[in-house]
C-alpha cells in the first residue's frame, strides 16, 4: 500500500474510523435532542447486514448504502414511537433494540455467511493522490469517508447556525420550556432518532461493504458501544466526534497492526482503551468546575410529556 | 377604555377537578390588569389557554374584536399575546441572543442589534453572548421580558413577575410596566403580593376555586379586604410575640463552602449565633447561597468540625444523623425530590427523616410510623387526611405543612427551614408560620431562610442578608426597613 507502515497507519486509522464516526455523529444528534438510544449496535448491524444483501442482491454499492440507511432508520423508528408516544423506558428500549438487532440481523444474513462482498474502488481525486504523505493517508479512499466527514460538518452548522438546530438543543436542555415556546418537542425527537438510525446504518454498512467486506454475525463487536462511548468523550460536540473517532480509530487500527506482528495480548488491553479513555474524559469533564463545560444536554433520556 | 381581550365562560375540566369553571374576563387597552387568587385557583389555567398552551373545553375568546382561539404558542404570538412565564422558560446552557431567538417565530437579521437596542430604550440591561445560567433572577427576567418585546405584542401577560426580584429590582420592572403601560400596550399581570397590585394594576380580577371571585380597582381597596376577597374567609395571622433571647444553641463561625451548582455562589465566613428562643430571620434574593447554607447546617455538606457548634459540640464535619441526634433538624426548599420522595406515601416520608423513634434493631415498627405521620396529619391539618398518599397527590400547601410539622413533631432544639411558605397558599402560609413561632415559644432556636420580606418582618426577632454567599451581620428586626434590607440585598457582589 505504501512504503512506510506509519502511513498504513494512519490510512488505516481513518477507514477504521469511519463507522464509529457515522454512528457517532448520528447519536450526538439524538442525544442534544435530549434522548439516549443504547440501541446503536443493533441499529449498525441491521445496516450491516442490510447493506451487504441489497448490495450483493443489486449489486451496487450506492443502493446497498441507501438499504442500510432504511434498515437502520426502521429499528430507530421502532425505539421513538416506543420512546416518545409509547413512553417506555430509552435505557431499557434502547438495550431491547440492540439485542433484537443482533437478532434480526443474524436472521437476514443466514443467506450471505461467506459470501465475498463487491469491491469499493476509491474516489479518483486525481493528483491529490500523489501529493506525498497526505496521498496515501486522506486522498485514497472511498466516498463514504468523504460523504461522513461532510456530515459531521453538515451536524455542525446545522446546530450552530440555523433555527432548526437551535430548536434541537433547547429541547434537549429543557423540553417543558422549549414546549411551552411552541417547539414540537416529540415530533423533533422523532427525527433526530430517525436520523441517528440512518447513520448507526450507514456506519454498519461501511463494516460490511468497505472495511471486511463481508457478511459475519456480529460483526459491529462493540463498534456501538463505542460510537456511544466517542459521543461523551466528545463532549457534545461534532467536531469532538471526528477527534475522538481519529484517536479511537487509530487505537483500532494500531491493534490489527500488532496483531499481524504477534504482539496479541497488548492487543487486547488497546481494545480497552476507547472505554477507559472515555471514563477519564467523563471525569476530567465532570471534576472540571469550568463554567459552560461541554456537558450532557440537561433533558437527556428523561420521559417527555406534555399537559394539555 | 375600550376592550382588547374578553374571555367569556371560559370552563376546563381535568380528571376530578375542575380548573376554570365560566372565567369571564375582560382586559382594556392600554391597561395593567391584575390576575389574582390563591395557588390551585386556576390562574395558570387560564393564561395557559390565552397563550395557546391549553384549549378551553366551552367558552370564546375575543381579542380586539374579532374571534381568538389559538392554537398554539405560535398563534398566539402572531395574533400579539406575549408571555414572560415565572419557571421553566429560559435554557441555562444557551447565550442570551438563542434564548431570545427561542422565543420568536423567525429570528431577525441582526438580533443582538435588536437585544442591545430594546435593552437600552427601556433601561434593561443585558449582555447576548452571555450563558443564560450566569445570570441573576432579575437579569432572566429581563430576558424574557426582551424577548416579548422583540415581537411588539399588544397584550403581555406576566406570571409573578417580582416573585424572584429583589425591591430595587422590582421598582425597575414597575418603571418598565408603566412606560409601556402609556405606549399602549396592554398587560395581564398575576402576583400574590398584593401591595404592588395596588400601586400598579388599574383593575384586578380575583379568582378562587376555579371561579370568578370579585373584580375591583385595587387602589380603591386596601391590602386586607384584597386579601378577603382572594382567600374568601378570614385567616389567622400570627399574634405579635415577646422575645426574650435564652443562651446560645446553635453558633456558627468562619463557616465557608463551595457549591455543588456550577451556576451557584460559595459560602463565604458566615456567622451568627441562635439562641434558645429566638426566630433568626435570612433573608436575600434566590440563588445567593440560600441552598448552600442549608446544606452546611443540616450536614448535607461537610465543613471544618469548629465552624458549626451545636450546643457547643463541633458539628461541621458530622452528618444529617448526628446532627438530627443531637437536635438540629433542618427542611430544605424542595418539597418533591429533596425534602420528600414523590412516589412514597406520607408514612414512608414520615420515616425517612422520624425513623430513629420509629425502629426496632433496624426493623420498621409500621405501627409507630402510621400513628407519628397521622399526628402530623391531625396537628397540621393535612388534607386530605390519609397517610397513604403518595406525596406527589398532595398540593404544594399540604405537602409542605406535612413536611415541616414532620420535623416539629421530632422536637428540634434548633430547626433550619428554607423557603417555608414558597408557593405555598396564604392559609396554609398563616399556620406555618403560627406552627415556627410556637416552636420558638417552647425554647427552640429556628432559623427561616426566606425570599418573603413581608413573612421574615413578621415572624423573625433577628435578621440577616445573604447576599452572594456573604451573610451580613445579625440585627434586631424591629427597626429596619424594607428600604435597608434591599440596600442589604444588592450586596457586596451586586446581582443587578
Amino acid at each position: 500500500m505504501t512504503d512506510f507502515p506509519i502511513l498504513a497507519l494512519l490510512a488505516g486509522m481513518i477507514v477504521a474510523a469511519t463507522p464509529i464516526l457515522l454512528a457517532g455523529i448520528g447519536e450526538l444528534v439524538v442525544e442534544k435532542a435530549g434522548v439516549l438510544n443504547l440501541g446503536v449496535e443493533g441499529m449498525m448491524i441491521v445496516g450491516a447486514i442490510c447493506g451487504f444483501a441489497v448490495a450483493y442482491e443489486t449489486q451496487s454499492v450506492t443502493l446497498g448504502y441507501l438499504g442500510a440507511a432504511m434498515g437502520g432508520a426502521a429499528l430507530a423508528l421502532v425505539f421513538g414511537v416506543l420512546t416518545q408516544f409509547l413512553m417506555t423506558n430509552q435505557v431499557a428500549t434502547g438495550l431491547a433494540l440492540t439485542l433484537t438487532g443482533l437478532g434480526v440481523a443474524a436472521l437476514i444474513g443466514q443467506p450471505y455467511i461467506g459470501i465475498r462482498g463487491t469491491t469499493v474502488g476509491a474516489v479518483p481525486l486525481g493528483p491529490m493522490r500523489e501529493i506525498p504523505v497526505l496521498g496515501p493517508v486522506l486522498f485514497r479512499h472511498d466516498a463514504m469517508v468523504y460523504i461522513s466527514i461532510l456530515i459531521v460538518a453538515c451536524v455542525w452548522y446545522v446546530l450552530r447556525f440555523t433555527r432548526a438546530g437551535l430548536v434541537l438543543r433547547a429541547i434537549g436542555e429543557n423540553h417543558h420550556a422549549a414546549h411551552a415556546l411552541g417547539c414540537k418537542v416529540i415530533v423533533t425527537r422523532l427525527a433526530a432518532i430517525v436520523f441517528g438510525g440512518v447513520c448507526a446504518g450507514l456506519g454498519g454498512a461501511y463494516l460490511s461493504l468497505v472495511r471486511v467486506p463481508q457478511w459475519a454475525e456480529g460483526m459491529t463487536a462493540g463498534a456501538g458501544w463505542i460510537a456511544l462511548a466517542l459521543v461523551v468523550f466528545a463532549g457534545w460536540r461534532a467536531w469532538g466526534v471526528l477527534v475522538g473517532a481519529c484517536l479511537f480509530g487509530g487505537l483500532t487500527a494500531l491493534q490489527l497492526f500488532l496483531q499481524a506482528a504477534g504482539v496479541a495480548v497488548l492487543g487486547e488491553y488497546l481494545s480497552m482503551i476507547p472505554y477507559v479513555m472515555t471514563i477519564v474524559a467523563l471525569v476530567i469533564i465532570s471534576s472540571g468546575r469550568v463554567r459552560a463545560a461541554p456537558c450532557a444536554p440537561a433533558s437527556l433520556g428523561l420521559p417527555f410529556t406534555a399537559a394539555t | 377604555m375600550a376592550a382588547l381581550l374578553v374571555l367569556d365562560s371560559l370552563t376546563k375540566t381535568y380528571p376530578g377537578v375542575v380548573a376554570n369553571s365560566a372565567v369571564s374576563l375582560e382586559v382594556g387597552q392600554g391597561e395593567i390588569h391584575a390576575l389574582l387568587g390563591e395557588n390551585g385557583a386556576g390562574k395558570s389555567t387560564l393564561v395557559r389557554m390565552i397563550y395557546g398552551l391549553v384549549r378551553p373545553d366551552s367558552g370564546t375568546m375575543t381579542l380586539d374584536g374579532a374571534p381568538f382561539m389559538p392554537l398554539g404558542p405560535q398563534a398566539a404570538r402572531t395574533a400579539g399575546i406575549g408571555m414572560v412565564f415565572q419557571h421553566f422558560s429560559l435554557f441555562d446552557a444557551l447565550n442570551v441572543a438563542e434564548n431570545v431567538a427561542l422565543g420568536m417565530d423567525a429570528t431577525p437579521p441582526n438580533l443582538a442589534g435588536s437585544i442591545r437596542k430594546i435593552s437600552t430604550d427601556y433601561g434593561l440591561a443585558l449582555e447576548p453572548d452571555r450563558l443564560a445560567g450566569d445570570l441573576s433572577a432579575g437579569e432572566r427576567q429581563r430576558v424574557e421580558i426582551v424577548r416579548c418585546l422583540l415581537q411588539k405584542p399588544r397584550l403581555m401577560v406576566m406570571d409573578e413577575p417580582t416573585s424572584v426580584l429583589a425591591p430595587q429590582e422590582a421598582d425597575r420592572l414597575f418603571q418598565t410596566l408603566r412606560r409601556l403601560r402609556a405606549e399602549g400596550m396592554s398587560i395581564l399581570y398575576i402576583s400574590h403580593r398584593l401591595r404592588e397590585i395596588r400601586h400598579l394594576c388599574d383593575r384586578a380580577t380575583i379568582l378562587r376555586r376555579g371561579k370568578v371571585a370579585g373584580i375591583c380597582i385595587p387602589a380603591e381597596e386596601s391590602v386586607q379586604s384584597i386579601a378577603g376577597m382572594v382567600v374568601g374567609t378570614q385567616m389567622t395571622s400570627p399574634a405579635g410575640r415577646v422575645y426574650t433571647p435564652g443562651k446560645v444553641l446553635l453558633s456558627v463561625t468562619q463557616l465557608s463552602l463551595g457549591s455543588d451548582d456550577p451556576f451557584g455562589p460559595s459560602l463565604k465566613d458566615v456567622r451568627f449565633d441562635l439562641h434558645a428562643g429566638e426566630v433568626l430571620g435570612i433573608a436575600g434574593v434566590a440563588g445567593n447561597g440560600q441552598n448552600e447554607l442549608l446544606a452546611a447546617l443540616s450536614g448535607e455538606a461537610r465543613t471544618q468540625p469548629g465552624a458549626i457548634l451545636m450546643k457547643g459540640e463541633p458539628v461541621g464535619d458530622r452528618g444529617p444523623d448526628h446532627r438530627r441526634l443531637r437536635g438540629l433538624l433542618a427542611a430544605p426548599e424542595e418539597r418533591l425530590g429533596h425534602a420528600a420522595v414523590q412516589d412514597m406515601s406520607l408514612t414512608e416520608n414520615a420515616l425517612l427523616t422520624g425513623w430513629q423513634g420509629l425502629h426496632n434493631r433496624g426493623f420498621i415498627n409500621w405501627g409507630a410510623a402510621t400513628s407519628f405521620a397521622r399526628a402530623v396529619i391531625e396537628r397540621f391539618d393535612v388534607r386530605p387526611p390519609n397517610p397513604a398518599n403518595a406525596a406527589k397527590v398532595m398540593s404544594g400547601g399540604n405537602l409542605q405543612k406535612f413536611l415541616i410539622g414532620r420535623e416539629i413533631l421530632q422536637h428540634p432544639e434548633v430547626f433550619v427551614v428554607n423557603q417555608p411558605t414558597w408557593g405555598v397558599d396564604a392559609a396554609a402560609a398563616a399556620a406555618i408560620r403560627t406552627a415556627l413561632l410556637e416552636l420558638a415559644d417552647n425554647g427552640a432556636g429556628v432559623v427561616v431562610i426566606s425570599h418573603d420580606l413581608d413573612e421574615l418582618m413578621q415572624i423573625s426577632d433577628n435578621f440577616a442578608v445573604l447576599a452572594g454567599g456573604q451573610l451580613s451581620p445579625v440585627q434586631r428586626t424591629s427597626g429596619v426597613t424594607a428600604e435597608d434590607i434591599g440596600v442589604l440585598m444588592g450586596g457586596t457582589h451586586a446581582t443587578a
